[in-house]
């Protein structure tokens, strides 16, 4: 489903982020990818996102080399992807439901299906009496359950989480696990990047190990191993 | 594409509510610029008001021979309404004008008695010219010295006003130079200031962008919330400019008019439709080109 072949990120000619990575991701995996801070974990999924384009190799999502999709291609493929990060970047003007239901209203859905799904995963996070408030009125976590339910929302093939629990206490850290590999369940391929060894630890699933930039370490059970 | 547009109309309209900060930064911004273009139009006006009343102030007298013939006279007047620029001329005939003289000179009887004196009326019928801008009498003085109408016309009194209405016609040119050159400037100015204003309002919704491209957005779908947000701080300014430029003409157009004699707020009200339409073209426009510009460096995929 995900491929990178080869792949190498060198910014400004010299600040090598990525060498000559390569790895596949099936349908339904739950990934971890970990390395230290600057290891180029976030370069590699800013990748499959075409924020970024390889200065070698390809990144490929469904046999599509993305970074040669056309902008209309390029919505398609980022309308499949739902995105988390660690600063949750929510749309501060708007309330947590309208944040939610905004990608749906770029999908050019109906009010009443917006209505009714937004509903259903406000639940499924546990912010359904948090609906009306806006950012700058909810916890850490509660942003980031809000995060994730955008991200949920129009049922994407994939979600990417960029260091997730970064900003949250230890108990809000468990809850956002949980919520990704309840995703994960529901049949969601899920690509975790993070630093935060109990967390991998306690997901036990396939873990990628990035150092300085290159793919150390691919394990289907993996544990997180301090380089 | 209807849910679409309904959509992009509501979430400029939310952004145009909540989004205080930079809706309230562009709008004091904007307000201010429009301000100031309603007040560069005021100038205009009051400068073309103190060009015609100096312009008013100047004329040219072209007397008649005594023994030019009546249909001879009328038909030197329709040539001269005939030229370009000619605004006004008026025929004053011997009697009017020895009764202007009489007027004119009443009580001081060292200047009348010498006229009684003489037994007859002195002073020739004349025309008095006015023409719609100074630098034209040099062209009507030629007509008039022609040789074809030595036989009616005695004398013009051009030559001993020339300096002064040369003097005239460059003030004049000089106020339409001046109020033009500080119109452009300070527009330029005030567009500057408003674009950067709105430009850095939006610079600072760059990472609300990224997350809109993010979740698939389209351009349009991003771009429209935006433009949206910039026609109402057009119009609402607008609205602003309006009632500050009104609120302030109410104080100072008694000061103004006793030392000018421009009436500012009549010149308002006569004017209050196109000054609303050109604060609102301005306004507008400045809102959806700034925004527009602004926001497509952030819009690439």
């Amino acid at each position: 489903m995900i491929s990178y072949r080869n792949v190498t990120k060198i910014y400004s000619g010299k600040d090598v982020a990525l060498e000559d990575v390569s790895f596949d991701i099936a349908k339904g995996e739950f990934v971890s990818l970990v390395g230290k801070s600057g290891a180029g974990k976030t370069t590699l999924l800013r990748l499959l996102l075409a924020e970024e384009r390889p200065t070698q190799g390809q990144v490929m999502f469904d046999e599509l080399v993305v970074h040669t999709l056309r902008s209309s291609h390029l919505l398609q493929l980022r309308r499949s992807i739902g995105m988390i990060f660690q600063d949750y970047k929510l749309l501060n003007s708007k309330t947590a439901y309208e944040n939610v239901a905004y990608v749906m209203e770029v999908l050019g859905l109906g009010e009443e299906t917006i209505a009714r799904d937004v509903k259903e995963v406000l639940e499924i996070v546990g912010l359904s009496d948090r609906a009306g408030h806006y950012p700058s009125q909810l916890s850490g976590g509660e942003k980031q359950r809000v995060a994730i339910a955008r991200a949920l929302i129009h049922r994407p093939r994939v979600i990417v989480a960029d260091e997730p629990t970064g900003n949250l206490d230890p108990y809000h850290t468990l809850d956002i696990v949980r919520l990704l590999l309840k995703i994960n369940e529901l049949g969601t391929t899920v690509l975790l990047a993070t630093h935060n060894k109990e967390i991998v630890n306690r997901i036990g699933r396939r873990v990628l190990t990035l150092a300085d930039g290159k793919l150390v370490r691919d394990e289907q059970e993996g544990k997180f191993i301090v380089l | 594409m209807f849910t679409n547009s309904k959509r992009i109309l509501r979430s400029g309209l939310e952004k145009f509510v909540r989004d205080r900060s930079s809706t309230g930064a562009s709008l004091v911004v904007m307000t201010i610029v429009l301000f100031v273009v309603s007040s560069l139009f005021i100038l205009q006006g009051m400068g073309e008001f103190l060009v015609v009343k100096l312009q008013e102030g100047v004329d040219m007298s072209a007397y008649i021979q005594d023994t030019a013939p009546e249909e001879e006279v009328s038909r030197i007047r329709a040539q001269l309404l005939a030229l370009d620029q000619v605004k006004e001329v008026e025929y004053v005939s011997k009697e009017e004008a020895l009764l202007r003289f009489r007027e004119a000179y009443q009580g001081e009887e060292a200047i009348l008695s010498p006229l009684d004196a003489i037994g007859r009326n002195p002073l020739l019928a004349h025309f008095n010219i006015k023409t719609s801008n100074p630098a034209a009498y040099p062209a009507v003085a030629e007509f008039l010295e022609g040789e074809a109408l030595a036989s009616v016309i005695a004398n013009i009194d051009f030559h001993d006003r020339e300096p002064v209405i040369e003097r005239i016609s460059l003030i004049v040119a000089g106020i339409r130079t001046g109020v033009l050159a500080v119109i452009v400037a300070l527009s330029a100015i005030a567009v500057l200031v408003a674009f950067n204003t709105i430009r850095l309002t939006i610079y600072g919704s760059k990472e609300e962008i990224e997350v809109m491209r993010l979740v698939g957005a389209s351009n349009w779908f991003i771009r429209g919330p935006f433009l949206v947000q910039g026609v109402l701080v057009g119009i609402a300014s607008a609205g602003c400019a309006l009632l500050l430029l009104f609120v302030l003409s109410f104080f100072a157009s008694g000061e103004l008019q006793s030392f000018t004699g421009f009436d500012l707020s009549s010149f308002l009200i006569s004017q209050i439709f196109f000054l609303l339409f050109l604060q609102l073209l301005v306004g507008i426009g400045l809102g959806i080109i700034s925004s527009f510009i602004a926001i497509r460096r952030y819009l690439k995929v």
